[in-house]
């Protein structure tokens, strides 16, 4: 029995539907579940379908492949701490961009043998395996950044766009060559120059611009699987890769937004994380004097306060404080406070991650709320507890001009009656910029671990 | 029109579908959108399975093979890992109350 292409293009219409059907679930979390089963039908469907593909006549290979990758996969995720995530996330990325550059290459050699090349392909084979090469490598720097092998610094050398417009023209050369040849060794040259630039294009990034590389590689690797639907002429891949693509775009946006900064200044490396610019700040504030409180002082107040909103950050994922939290919020809400979580749409280091956290420690979501919803509350509250955000509650984004972070929305925990700010030390935030909330007259600070800083704080509220 | 131009013609409107689609997925949700969406580039298993499946009967036979293997392997570590993780993430935010 041979199908028709008209029978598996049908199948791949139905996969896609499936698809946007199960990213339209995660409108809301009350359709996310489905969503995600919805997701993962359409992935069924498509694999399925391709597995009786007249042009798969081999499944020993095909098999392997598929049962190995299942085993690590669901290993890797079912073992995943939440804190984790980001770094997961960018190894899953990188991935994506090495399948597809194998893709093309495995697919230029099958198409030579065959005599089936024609200019088009090799222009589409070339663009195929230049995505995937960035994917792959940007992705694995990333990846060594969130998990603290690289150092997150931005790494910034002299020459270093020079070099990136060299590399990129001489890319261009190469596939004018690979256009006219139809060479093999010129496309493995061009993905190498493609491997080199993933590197070197991520490198320069900071700590503090991760959640807008995350969402760029996001979107980079929707590009790679639409960019190999070109070259498989399959619309399947094409429609898929442009949904994801554009999502990963969207996320860029709204995490470039978020902090006021243009995607290109992100792209051209670095605010940032500057050891030296830290230390001085830190100097400044012992001189500058800021205020102290002991955990009994802050338990007091906040057991007496009628509303409390808590502001938490990458520290609070760093000290895996999310179910010491849960504690505080429960016994707060046992004494009749209002507590209220405010999330800025740049804490932690992906977009969504502390709603992860807070949500894995069974804090309802609907009392965890945006920035825009919640900024107008402030003035109204008593107690704002900031647990290990930094930057995203410097007032001197609104005020202070010179300030590097000037124009970045924050949330406005200033305009509360009481501010708390649980830090490990006096290190300035990410961005290396010094914190003048911490000069405020109504906030003090708690050193120590947020975790153990809050389940003090847990115990005494308790004991009261 | 020609097959490229029906290609592009596709991806252009995908790409309005995708983002429309984007804009209504709540804040909260945006880093299991990243894992899903991550399960969803995986896609390119289409692609890996035609060339792991490939005869082998050219003269790189055997090596396209063994490409198509790995790119089907890091695929499908990718499908496995991004769905098993969205679905962990999700039924955390499901099951208050």
């Amino acid at each position: 029995m041979e199908l028709s292409p008209d029978f598996f293009a049908s199948a791949y219409l139905i996969a896609t539907l499936f698809f946007i059907y199960g990213l339209k679930g995660l409108s809301s979390p009350k359709t996310a579940l489905r969503g995600n089963t919805s997701a993962m039908v359409g992935m069924a469907l498509a694999v399925l379908v391709t597995l009786i593909h007249p042009e798969v006549r081999n499944y020993t290979w095909v098999f392997a492949g598929l049962g190995a990758g299942a085993l690590v996969g669901t290993g890797l995720a079912l073992k995943i701490s939440m804190t984790a995530m980001p770094q997961l996330v960018a190894a899953l990325h990188s991935f994506v961009g090495l399948s597809a550059v194998l893709v093309a290459v495995g697919t230029f050699l099958e198409h030579q043998a065959a005599g089936v090349l024609n200019s088009v392909a090799i222009v589409e084979l070339a663009v195929g395996s230049v995505i995937g090469a960035i994917t792959f490598t940007g992705s694995l720097v990333a990846f060594g950044k969130l998990q603290e092998i690289l150092k997150s610094n931005p790494l910034i050398f002299k020459g270093q766009h020079l070099l990136n417009l060299f590399l990129g023209l001489s890319m261009i050369g190469l596939s004018i060559h690979f256009i006219l040849t139809n060479d093999f060794s010129s496309l493995l040259m061009i993905t190498g120059i493609a491997l080199l630039l993933g590197f070197l294009l991520v490198l320069p990034i900071g700590g503090a611009d991760m959640p807008v590389v995350v969402s760029m590689l996001n979107s980079y690797s929707g590009w790679a699987a639409s960019a190999t639907g070109f070259i498989l002429n399959n619309q399947l891949l094409i429609t898929t890769g442009a949904l994801v693509g554009s999502s990963g775009a969207i996320l860029s946006y709204i995490m470039c937004k978020a902090m006021n900064r243009s995607i290109l200044s992100v792209i051209f490396g670095g605010v940032g994380g500057d050891a030296a610019a830290g230390e001085s700040a830190s100097a400044k504030a012992a001189q500058k004097g800021v205020k102290s409180a002991s955990v009994e002082d802050a338990a007091f107040l906040l057991e007496n306060a009628s509303k409390v909103i808590i502001i938490p950050g990458y520290g609070l994922a760093v000290a895996q404080a999310q179910h010491a939290v849960k504690e505080l919020y429960e016994v707060l809400t046992e004494k009749g406070v209002e507590v209220k979580f405010a999330i800025h749409p740049v804490a932690g280091r992906m977009p969504g991650h502390m709603n992860v956290l807070l949500a894995e420690s069974d804090i309802p979501y609907d009392c965890v709320f945006e920035m825009e919803e919640v900024n107008s509350e402030f003035s109204a509250t008593d107690v704002g507890l900031v647990i290990g955000a930094n930057d995203v509650v410097n007032p001197a984004a609104k005020s202070d001009k010179t300030s590097p972070l000037y124009g970045m929305p924050i949330l406005d925990v200033y305009k509360s009656k009481q501010i708390f700010v649980s830090k490990r030390s006096m290190k300035a935030g990410y961005s290396g910029v010094d914190n003048a909330l911490f000069y405020y007259p109504n906030c003090s600070l708690i050193f120590g671990d947020a975790k153990s800083t809050c389940e003090s704080l847990v115990a005494a509220i308790r004991e009261a | 029109m020609s097959p490229t131009l029906i290609a592009i013609y596709v991806f252009v409107l995908s790409c309005f579908v995708g983002y429309h689609v984007i804009w209504g997925v709540t804040p909260a949700l945006h880093t299991p959108l990243m894992a899903v969406t991550n399960a969803i580039s995986a896609i390119v298993v289409v692609g890996a399975i035609l060339v792991a499946g490939s005869g082998g009967d050219v003269s790189w036979g055997p090596w396209v093979q063994v490409i198509g293997f790995f790119a089907v392997f890091l695929a499908s570590i990718n499908i496995f890992g991004g769905f098993v993780v969205t679905n962990r993430m999700l039924a955390m935010f499901k099951k208050k109350k």
